[in-house]
């Protein structure tokens, strides 16, 4: 039973090198993820801005308007079609790294659902905070910036977090686009082995950890910015 | 972060303890599978066979039904065995996973016979030749096989094209999900060069402007239908039907019908 299970490991990993499709793919993986969720945040960040400002003061019509448009297509179609879309249709006509394709396809994806998150936060603070920043002479910018924006970022934290769980995991379709991330090292190796087992196993634990290590650094912010409320 | 470690070997056990009980569930299931199967086979039961229906002319799709000639010569045989053919249309690379597990009896997707591929499972004898070819756009200065060195070579993965282009020096690989996403990958200017079997590669290359095959071959090989080690008695059934059909002059009759179409 163990020797079997050695046997495997060995042909599936260590022959021909094949570990290395699962290392590069795991290098590709946490680069696409990176870019995608920086790139996620600012979009994310600066929709959520004009969305609540025009909740709040009915200004920014227009801008909001596209917002909206954007929120509305991007959460309403399936990411390994935007991504085909970003690969295919978009960038159809040019020869572009396929890293960056996938960071701008997730990106874009990811930034509508934190935008979101990050205007449901918003909107969660009481209104009164933000009427006594106002009544205190602060600007509207500024009353978003120093009073608003600190207590809804860590209400959202969460939730944010469980965003970027979702989107390190959902990269996972980057092979669509023959780009080999970690699945599809993981894939390259069944199709080099015949084995489903080893290589499906080795890439679902990998994800696991990835995310268990995100977890844990996720907690320790939450508990040092808790050290304020008491 | 004593916690973290400990979590992580626990669910690292737990994982692998669970995933070894499952194997051997599987293996049980597929002992079970090929039982019933050779019972169903005296009886005439069905003949499962799993493919990848994104080859012309090999294996596609028109309207709702799979046709092409691997579909039209496992339906032969399996008329010569007296049973009933349900195809099961799959990724390329999950074939083998399937014929091997037992999910389906053969495995006919214009499938080359490798060393490989052996190890996992058996082969019939050969149906019919085939050739790995270079598509490239017209204009390309790729005029022979050894010219790919250093280039960005666009392939379905799993495929034997796939597993040659490994050996070309310096050439960056494009492993697409399916053939004809490499080819458009080719039309876009993604990729240098496709290699794809011979027969789909005139299909793409007819159907797609600005391509051409280029004219010296990257590999000959033959196509034959993969069976699980296990269901030798299958194998010999195939083999004979195959005998048959290749006497009968049907195999020629539906190579024909689908090749000779140009």
């Amino acid at each position: 039973m163990f020797e079997k299970l050695m046997n495997s490991f060995l042909h599936n990993f260590i022959e021909e090198e094949r570990w290395k499709y699962i290392a590069d793919g795991l290098f590709v993986t946490l680069q696409v993820t990176f870019f995608a969720v920086i790139l996620g945040i600012f979009l994310g960040f600066l929709v959520a801005m004009v969305r609540s400002t025009y909740d709040k003061t009915g200004k920014l019509k227009l801008l909001n308007f596209f917002c909206n448009l954007y929120l509305t297509v991007i959460r309403g179609t399936p990411v390994v079609v935007q991504l085909l879309i970003t690969y295919f249709v978009i960038f159809g006509s040019v020869n572009i790294d396929k890293v960056l394709v996938a960071v701008i396809a997730f990106g874009f994806n990811s930034g509508a659902y934190v935008a979101e998150i990050i205007r449901g936060g918003i909107m969660s603070v009481d209104q009164g905070q933000f009427e006594a920043g106002r009544s205190l002479g602060f600007s509207y910018f500024r009353t978003m910036i120093y009073i608003i924006l600190p207590q809804a970022l860590k209400n959202v934290l969460p939730a944010l977090a469980n965003e970027f769980i979702v989107l390190l995991k959902e990269t996972s379709v980057a092979g669509y686009i023959a780009l080999q991330d970690l699945t599809k090292g993981g894939d390259i190796i069944r199709s080099r082995t015949y084995d489903a087992f080893m290589p499906l196993i080795a890439v679902a634990v990998i994800y696991l950890l990835m995310v268990m290590l995100f977890n844990y650094f996720v907690k320790q912010l939450e508990r040092r910015l808790r050290n304020s409320e008491h | 972060m004593k916690k973290i470690i400990a979590m992580t070997l626990l669910s690292a056990m737990v994982l692998s303890m669970t995933a070894c009980g499952s194997k051997e569930v599987t293996e049980e299931a597929t002992t079970e599978a090929v039982a019933t199967e050779e019972a169903a086979t005296e009886e005439g039961g069905q003949l499962v066979m799993a493919t990848n229906a994104e080859f012309p002319p090999y294996e596609y799709r028109e309207g709702d039904q799979i046709v092409g000639i691997d579909a039209d010569i496992a339906a032969a045989i399996a008329e010569e065995l007296g049973m009933e053919l349900v195809i099961e249309d799959m990724q390329f690379d999950s074939i083998i996973a399937a014929v091997q597990s037992g999910k389906a009896d053969i495995g006919v997707a214009g499938m080359t016979v490798t060393e490989d591929r052996l190890v996992t499972v058996n082969f019939s004898d050969p149906y019919t030749q085939a050739a790995q070819v270079i598509i490239v756009k017209t204009d390309s200065e790729i005029a022979t096989p050894d010219a790919l060195a250093g280039k960005t070579i666009g392939v379905q993965l799993g495929t034997t094209g796939d597993l040659y282009a490994e050996d070309i020096e310096d050439a960056t690989i494009e492993r697409y999900n399916k053939g004809f996403e490499a080819v458009q990958a080719l039309t876009q200017g993604k990729v240098d060069a496709v290699i794809i079997d011979r027969e789909p590669a005139k299909v793409f290359v007819e159907q797609n402007e600005g391509l051409k095959v280029v004219d010296e071959e990257f590999t000959v090989e033959d196509y034959a239908i993969c069976i699980a080690k296990e269901n030798s008695e299958l194998l010999e059934k195939i083999n004979t039907a195959l005998a048959t059909l290749q006497e009968s002059g049907k195999l020629d009759e539906i190579k024909a019908k689908y090749i000779n179409a140009e």
